[in-house]
């Protein structure tokens, strides 16, 4: 683009039309428009759902407004319903309740950022770390031992909590990694498999004394020392706890790795192109070790907020599916650490919303998970868009694609959109996304 | 037939590739496309195969407009491509090759006779020499070439395009595709000839076109001086030879000794290769691609595993990881830049300290010294003349001589023990190729040795002291670098330099029947300066490199 005598003039000319402004811009406006074009497009699901809507379409060609007009009221007084149980709920009676449903999103976040921030620096090194939710599983269990086994004083306790949890969530990880190294063992089939091994091995765990509460039968462990628990950030009766300035820590720490680190280097170099990395003597396998370390790590601090924050004790279900939900919101957050920051809020909020919306509209909840998919299917055409805009520019009806051209359009992308593409690969989503598998070879051939 | 282009313009996004380009090929006339890497003679000439669309301008055959949707609409018209890198299946016989695509049936099974017969038709027609029954991946590479032209002339190509096709030839090879490409004029087939190798163009072509910068600079025809064609490619005058004085060769750093490297599929890829590099000189590589070059630059770097010996002052090098290596004082341009020399999505900063970022200079702990590395970025691109808007432009965004000058700066910003360049000036303009000489120049001058690995023999005659030549795997020996052209030739087509000595050809000049490389020597105006002073001078060392 600097110089008109390039080699490729292709894949510069894509560039050309996305960086018209600030490079940010186009790197924010894609994700911003998917989780527009999902919403949207929840809305008229909720509608398609609602009951008055039905029996409005029922007399329909009498009259249509009925229908449109009952379909409008749906789908906003559920959006409505969903911000007051998320951000601000202007009904309540105290400002105290007012805002309870920003604080009760800060906390659903807190996990999904940790796990979030696992998976996007695993993207930064051409991983696909889809065991995260394994990562906080074995986390977790480490840090619920240390919490409820062992007894500390306050700060001490919760500082050993948090690093049995790295550890835990890092040993997950960089098993993964060593297997990759030393194997080339795929890290998708690995994880998942891990995945597996990690719920069973805690629902296992559950049954033994060492961990079982005592006199329950149910698998659920002790609960954890109160020295063991982050403190109310805003007291009760807020549930928002420590951990989510831990989270901003992470955030600003992962950055840090990423963009002022010889580690960060080497990590974004071996993502980059591996190739260039083991030429300039950056070792790629102990990259990848290194890297699936610092992933699980952070996913384990996901297993700690939720034993140390709001669980405060181990059950099979201690990590929900905040490790599947990572995925995406890494994917959301174009894998950067202020992006996964920001998606991991948007999920918190969709979580913390979406029960609030079901009690007070009696829209299904499950509606929340519709437009969370969507949103991963809007970020993963973009690379169709794209090749589908330069047939468009190059003014041809049913030309024949040229390969070179539809590698343009998934490199213009970026990685997030390759990893997009990867990641329906990996959870074998389909709809459109099994189109874009295809386009993923092209644009690496 | 007759082709003409009118007023072509492709523009990708704001970037016109090509403006505004008119030729016109008259039938049975080659007509050379000339011009620098990314001047936009391959974007023309995928618009002409069909596979862009002009986003202005139109295409004529024989006075018609026409549309290419696709390549099938150019083959339809008559117009067939040689690309760069084959476009054949490996596992396929010769005659499933050129079938492919245009299959004739017998019933429900393949009917490979009727291909087989015009594979045969057409080999003889003009002594190809292609066995319709070999399997593709068993001949030599200008063979291969061959049978891509009959996959076009099979489905009656009346203009054939051939882009870059001297580039994987070995100077014989392509002494022979010329003569081809004249017979196939003589039968009235026209040819498009992209290249961009003076000496080939100024040869066989009727008509020179030079393009710079995606325009036509003007038609030429080819007795113009290599110098009045480079002129116009570049826009300005270049300077046409490396001045170098005679190398101070000093003790020996470098020994290989026994070098030996087996491919993952048990091939002997290196077979006991023994050579060594002094101090203060320039050891050439030559050997036509796929010889073992890039495997003897990969397990000196420490890349592939081998067996023997490398020692590099004394210090062995084989088994050593590439850190070890490149901390020994290796450094190493490889030969592909866009995959192994840089990230592309890296800032030119940091490509820079792509493997000096761990040097004290540019880290403090774990923490990367981001001011160092920018005072570092500002520095060589003011000394390399490395054009880009800025240095945290990504790299990927550079032309590819700039690219390479990232690479070159990066490895020569250190203090080195030996300096190894694969294709150091491949795809660079030719402003470049003189400036990157120089540096390599005065990195022998000041005392470090050097070896350049090459394919082209203009840029070894340019820069070697010394001239290595691998065939298969092996080297064919070690000569001076006044050897003559043919001489190389023949050992890099694997003939020992015992053996060349020993059965000498017939003498260049005029003998009864010349081998091609002399016939070259002797030039179509006679005036090539090899052999005048018995020192072979380069006459055109940029010429290989636009």
């Amino acid at each position: 683009m600097t110089t008109p005598t390039t080699d490729t003039p292709t894949v510069n000319a894509a560039e050309d039309l996305e960086t018209d402004g600030p490079r940010w811009i186009g790197s924010a406006l894609q994700p911003v428009l998917a989780i527009i074009a999902a919403l949207l497009l929840g809305g008229v699901l909720i509608a398609a759902t609602d009951e008055r809507v039905m029996r409005a379409t029922g007399y329909f060609f009498s009259r249509p407004t009925d229908t449109f007009a009952a379909a409008w009221r749906a789908a906003s007084s559920a959006y409505e319903a969903m911000f007051y149980g998320a951000v601000f709920n202007p009904s309540g009676d105290t400002f105290t309740r007012q805002i309870y449903p920003l604080t009760e999103t800060l906390t659903v976040a807190t996990p999904l950022i940790f796990a979030g921030l696992g998976v996007a620096i695993a993207f930064r090194a051409g991983l696909f770390n889809i065991g995260a939710q394994g990562q906080i599983l074995i986390g977790a269990t480490l840090a619920a031992y240390v919490g409820f086994a062992w007894s500390m004083p306050l700060p001490l306790h919760l500082l050993l909590v948090i690093v049995a949890g790295v550890i835990g969530g890092g040993i997950w990880g960089g098993f993964v990694g060593l297997l990759k190294a030393r194997t080339g063992a795929h890290e998708v089939i690995v994880t998942i498999m891990l995945n597996y091994i990690a719920a069973n091995l805690l629902a296992y765990l559950l049954t033994r004394p060492a961990f079982l509460r005592e006199g329950s039968t149910n698998p659920l462990s002790p609960p954890v020392a109160e020295t063991a628990q982050f403190p109310l950030l805003l007291g009760p009766p807020f549930r928002l706890h420590w951990g989510f300035l831990l989270a901003i820590a992470a955030t600003v720490f992962m950055w840090w790795v990423l963009n002022r680190s010889t580690i960060g280097f080497e990590i974004r170099a071996v993502g980059s192109n591996p190739r260039a990395a083991k030429t300039a003597g950056i070792n790629v396998t102990k990259g990848f070790v290194v890297v699936m370390v610092m992933a699980g790590g952070f996913a384990g601090l996901a297993g700690v907020a939720q034993i140390s924050g709001t669980e405060g004790s181990l059950s099979a279900g201690v990590a929900a599916s905040f490790g599947f939900d990572a995925i995406t919101v890494a994917l959301l957050g174009r894998s950067t650490p202020l992006g996964t920051f920001l998606a991991g809020l948007l999920y918190g909020g969709f979580r913390a919303g979406a029960v609030t919306m079901q009690t007070m509209t009696g829209t299904n909840v499950d509606i929340v998970l519709v437009v969370q998919s969507l949103i991963v299917l809007f970020i993963a055409l973009p690379p169709l868009f794209s090749a589908a805009r330069r047939k468009r520019s190059s003014g041809a009806k049913g030309a024949a694609p040229s390969p070179s051209a539809s590698a343009e359009g998934a490199t213009s992308d970026g990685t997030s959109a390759d990893a997009a593409d990867t990641a329906q690969e990996g959870t074998g989503a389909e709809g459109p996304a099994s189109t874009t598998p295809g386009g993923t070879k092209e644009a690496r051939a | 037939m007759k082709l003409e282009l009118r007023e072509i313009t492709k523009k990708f996004g704001s970037f016109a590739a090509n403006r505004n380009v008119s030729l016109t090929v008259e039938p049975g006339e080659i007509h050379c496309l000339l011009g620098e890497n990314g001047a936009g003679k391959s974007t023309l000439m995928n618009v002409l195969y069909g596979l862009y669309q002009p986003t202005s301008g139109e295409i004529l055959v024989d006075d018609l407009a026409v549309e290419f949707n696709g390549p099938s609409d150019a083959l339809d018209c008559g117009i067939g491509m040689v690309h760069q890198h084959f476009m054949l299946v490996p596992v396929f016989t010769v005659a499933e090759n050129v079938a492919l695509g245009s299959e004739s049936l017998k019933g429900a099974s393949l009917d490979l006779e009727t291909t087989r017969s015009k594979i045969r038709e057409i080999s003889d027609q003009y002594g190809f020499a292609v066995d319709p029954d070999a399997v593709v991946e068993d001949l030599p590479v200008g063979v291969q070439q061959r049978v891509e032209i009959i996959k076009a002339l099979v489905r009656d190509a009346e203009l054939l395009i051939l882009d870059e096709p001297t580039a994987v030839l070995t100077p014989k090879e392509t002494d022979e595709l010329l003569a081809i490409m004249r017979q196939l004029k003589e039968n009235g087939t026209s040819i498009v000839f992209i290249s961009h190798k003076l000496r080939e163009v100024r040869e066989v072509s009727d008509v020179i076109t030079v393009i710079r910068r995606g325009e036509v600079v003007g038609s030429v025809s080819p007795q113009a001086t290599p110098g009045e064609l480079a002129a116009m490619m570049v826009g300005r005058e270049v300077s046409l030879s490396v001045t170098k004085a005679e190398a101070q060769a000093g003790e020996e750093a470098l020994v290989v000794s026994d070098l030996t490297v087996v491919g993952s599929n048990g091939v002997t890829l290196l077979e006991n290769l023994n050579l060594s590099v002094a101090k203060g000189e320039i050891l050439a590589v030559a050997g036509v691609q796929g010889n073992g070059q890039v495997e003897f630059a990969e397990a000196l770097l420490g890349l592939r595993k081998a067996s023997g010996s490398i020692r590099l002052e004394g210090k062995e090098l084989v088994g050593r990881s590439v850190r070890q290596v490149l901390e020994a004082g290796v450094g190493f341009v490889p030969e592909d830049r866009s995959t192994d020399g840089l990230v592309g999505p890296f800032s030119v900063a940091e490509n820079l300290v792509l493997d000096l970022y761990k040097d004290p200079r540019f880290r403090s702990g774990l923490s990367l010294r981001k001011r160092a590395i920018a005072a570092n970025a500002e520095e060589r691109i003011a000394e390399f003349d490395i054009r880009t808007g800025s240095a945290n432009a990504h790299a990927a965004t550079l032309s590819g001589g700039n690219q390479q000058k990232i690479v070159i700066a990066r490895e020569l910003s250190r203090p080195l023990k030996l300096f190894l360049a694969s294709q150091p000036t491949r795809g660079v303009d030719v402003g470049s190729v003189e400036f990157i000489h120089e540096r390599i120049v005065a990195e022998r001058d000041s005392g470090v040795p050097v070896i350049i690995v090459s394919t082209e023999l203009d840029e070894v005659y340019a820069l070697a002291d010394r001239i290595a030549v691998f065939f298969h795997g092996r080297l064919m020996g070690i000569v001076g670098p006044d050897t003559p052209r043919e001489i190389l030739g023949q050992m890099m087509a694997g003939a020992t330099e015992d053996e060349v000595r020993a059965t000498p050809p017939p003498d260049g000049d005029g003998g009864p029947q010349p081998p091609a490389a002399s016939q070259r020597d002797a030039g179509p105006s006679g005036d090539d300066p090899i052999h005048h002073d018995g020192r072979a001078v380069p006459n055109a060392p940029w010429e290989e490199q636009a």
